[in-house]
């Protein structure tokens, strides 16, 4: 599903150039659940990024579902997103004067769903993470779980080929970051590649593999047992 | 512009950030308000202007005669031009489509009028009725010559209220008898003149009274005709003109006086008198555009602070957008979209409120200055029309800017 060569990124701020991303290889298969883990700035976000295609390599080459990502314009990045990816992040980032049920039917509107089909399929996954009764609420009006929860049909609601969720229980109590983290890998149970960028040892843990990052380079990727979240809620 | 998707996304939107919206509607409409206003007060100060012209018969044509100074068919510079009857005669039948009022004037030299023992030098003219109307005369009391006294050739005269105050004092003096160069008149009218103590210190007979008592014969010392008002400057100075080209043409032909000859014959049209009116007419209008210009430059640019902000404001939903999916353009169109939306309902609601205003309290302004305010309707929805493309323009660049940034910079945005 992703495929990535020798990527290579760095940023320049006035004269200095900090070279983040050095040489990184990795390839997830369709289905899996991977964890990215890693100090505070070795790079997560920046790798996360580049594979959600908000940020672009400056060398190296990507693969996404065998479509070559390389200098796309605005346009087509933006057509790819809204075709291959979901984004979970750890603030949530929903659009605070729409409704649930409207943040969720987002990604469709640009897809250019109908009003009516964007509205029962977003009520659909809404559902899913069980929170079809909050659908006519504001996320202020939300916890922080159920904005994530949220977040996640929103996610899901253009019917992605990849997840990606940068530290999406990183604003999140344990107990809050359980039911998240039982959400996604339900999710993972039904076939979507996710990739998960967390700190926590316990988070890494509930997903199939654990890639390690540090100073710009993978040091260790290595599958794990996984331990279900439900267990523990 | 008819994706009914997109406009029930605008309407979302709209709905849902009401301070927003009012705040760039406010100064969209105040701004449109305050323009109606402006244009409606500049009109009403031109129609109070242009109504007190009116007052002052301000397109009067006088002429008078003087010397030859350029010899012409034969005959020797220096010869004296006389106007006489038959010189208003023809004019008056030849023109009388054209003209208002009509006077020719017969001026006694060294007018003495006595009453009893009081007596005073005035001027003494002999005059048609319109004449009154000509010098912007009103009557104080009785009556002014009239047509009867004309044909009459009575001994009626009408007298200035400096020499009423100079000769009467505090008596009556319709119906007393003064002496003017010697000749029993009987008052028949008092009257006041703008033009003050000077032009109040002269009396009025009958022309043809005056004719034949003093010794004038068929004699006319000025011809005066007022022309009647027209809309603008433009069309009284061109009557104007045309008409004064006219007469001196048919005067000098009948006199025998060489077309470029300036002495013998004279028309002088009061127009430089309007011009002044009509020219600060203009100056008011261009300071009401100035200011107009000025507000509706200030609409602009509040809209596109307004702009501004909203963009800086919604950084941080673009970039969630753009990660979900939404293309360049259509952040553009969503900004551009909604800022037109609510310029144009605030513009034409502006418009609304101005005109309304002036529809009902127009009316009761009556000032000397201001009357009956009004605006073009086409002006101000011009207006609008700009301050809507103004405000897009103003919109658009910080739009353009906004959809440009990667989303990974604008989702970072606090
Ligand atoms: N836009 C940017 N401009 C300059 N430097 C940046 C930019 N974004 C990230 N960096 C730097 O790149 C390095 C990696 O950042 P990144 O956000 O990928 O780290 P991270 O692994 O996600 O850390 P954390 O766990 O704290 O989220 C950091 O040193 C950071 O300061
Ligand atoms: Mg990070």
């Amino acid at each position: 599903m992703i495929e990535i060569k020798d990527l290579h990124k760095s940023y320049k701020t006035g004269a200095t150039s900090l070279h983040v991303l050095k040489g990184i290889n990795f390839n997830v298969k369709e289905g899996e659940l991977v964890s990215i883990m890693g100090s505070s700035g070795s790079g997560k976000s920046t790798l996360l990024n580049i594979l959600g295609m908000l940020d672009e390599a400056d060398t190296g080459s990507y693969m996404l579902d065998n479509v070559p990502i390389k200098n796309l314009n605005e346009k087509i990045a933006a057509r790819y997103r809204n075709k291959f990816l979901g984004f979970i992040f750890q603030s949530f980032n929903l659009i605070n004067y729409k409704t649930a049920l409207d943040n969720v039917a987002m990604p469709l509107y640009y897809q250019g769903v109908s009003r009516g089909e964007r509205l029962d399929r977003s009520m659909a996954y809404l559902e899913k993470v069980g929170l079809a009764p909050w659908a006519k609420h504001l996320p202020n009006e939300l916890s922080g779980g159920q904005k994530q929860r949220v977040a996640i049909a929103r996610a899901l609601a253009s019917d992605p080929k990849v997840l990606l969720a940068d530290e999406p229980t990183g604003a999140l109590d344990t107990k809050t970051s359980y039911e998240v983290m039982d959400l996604i890998q339900g999710i993972n149970d039904e076939g979507k590649t996710i990739l998960v960028v967390t700190h926590e040892d316990d988070i890494a843990h509930m997903t199939k593999r654990i890639v390690n990052l540090k100073d710009g380079v993978i040091i260790d990727d290595s599958y794990v047992e996984q331990v279900r979240a439900k267990d523990h809620v | 512009m008819f994706n009914l998707e997109r406009w029930e996304e605008i309407f979302e939107t709209i709905s849902k950030n009401k301070l927003r919206t009012f705040l760039t509607g406010l100064s969209v409409l105040s701004g449109i308000f305050i323009l109606v206003i402006l244009l409606g007060v500049s009109q009403g100060m031109q129609n109070g202007i242009s109504s007190q012209f009116q007052d002052d018969a301000a397109n009067v044509i006088f002429v008078w005669t003087g010397v030859t100074s350029v010899e012409y068919k034969g005959m020797n510079p220096g010869r004296v031009i006389q106007l006489r009857n038959k010189d208003y005669d023809h004019i008056t039948k030849l023109h009388k489509d054209e003209l208002e009022y009509k006077s020719s004037v017969y001026r006694i030299w060294g007018g003495m009028v006595t009453y009893k023992k009081e007596s005073g030098s005035y001027r003494v003219e002999g005059v048609y009725p319109d004449y009154q109307f000509l010098e912007n005369q009103t009557l104080i009391k009785g009556r002014h010559i009239n047509t009867l006294d004309i044909d009459n050739s009575t001994k009626s005269v009408v007298i200035g209220k400096k020499v009423n105050d100079d000769l009467f004092k505090d008596q009556d003096a319709i119906g007393k008898y003064v002496k003017v160069s010697g000749v029993n008149f009987k008052v028949v009218g008092v009257y006041s003149d703008p033009g003050g103590e000077r032009e109040e210190s002269r009396v009025f007979v009958p022309i043809s009274t005056a004719q034949k008592v003093f010794s004038g014969a068929n004699r006319v010392n000025f011809l005066s005709f007022s022309l009647p008002m027209e809309d603008n400057f433009e069309k009284a100075t061109a009557a104007s003109v045309d008409f004064s080209d006219k007469i001196e043409k048919q005067l000098k032909e009948t006199h025998d006086v060489a077309p470029q000859d300036e002495s013998a014959i004279s028309v002088n049209n009061s127009l430089e008198n309007a011009k002044r009116f009509y020219d600060l007419m203009g100056m008011i209008k261009m300071f009401f555009w100035f200011v107009g210009i000025a507000t509706i430059l200030a609409g602009v640019i509040g809209v596109s602070n307004i702009m501004l902000i909203i963009v800086k404001e919604r950084t941080k939903e673009i970039g969630i957008r753009k990660a979900l999916g939404a293309q360049p353009l259509s952040i553009v169109t969503m900004i551009l979209h909604e800022s037109i939306f609510v310029t144009a309902i605030a513009g034409f609601l502006g418009l609304f409120l101005g005109l309304v205003l002036l529809e009902f309290v127009g009316p009761m302004v009556e000032t000397e200055f201001i009357a009956n305010p009004s605006v073009n309707f086409q002006i101000a929805i011009t207006t609008v029309i700009i301050l809507i493309v103004a405000g897009a323009f103003a919109g658009f660049f910080p739009a353009w800017r906004a959809a440009r940034i990667k989303p990974i910079i604008a989702l970072r945005d606090e």
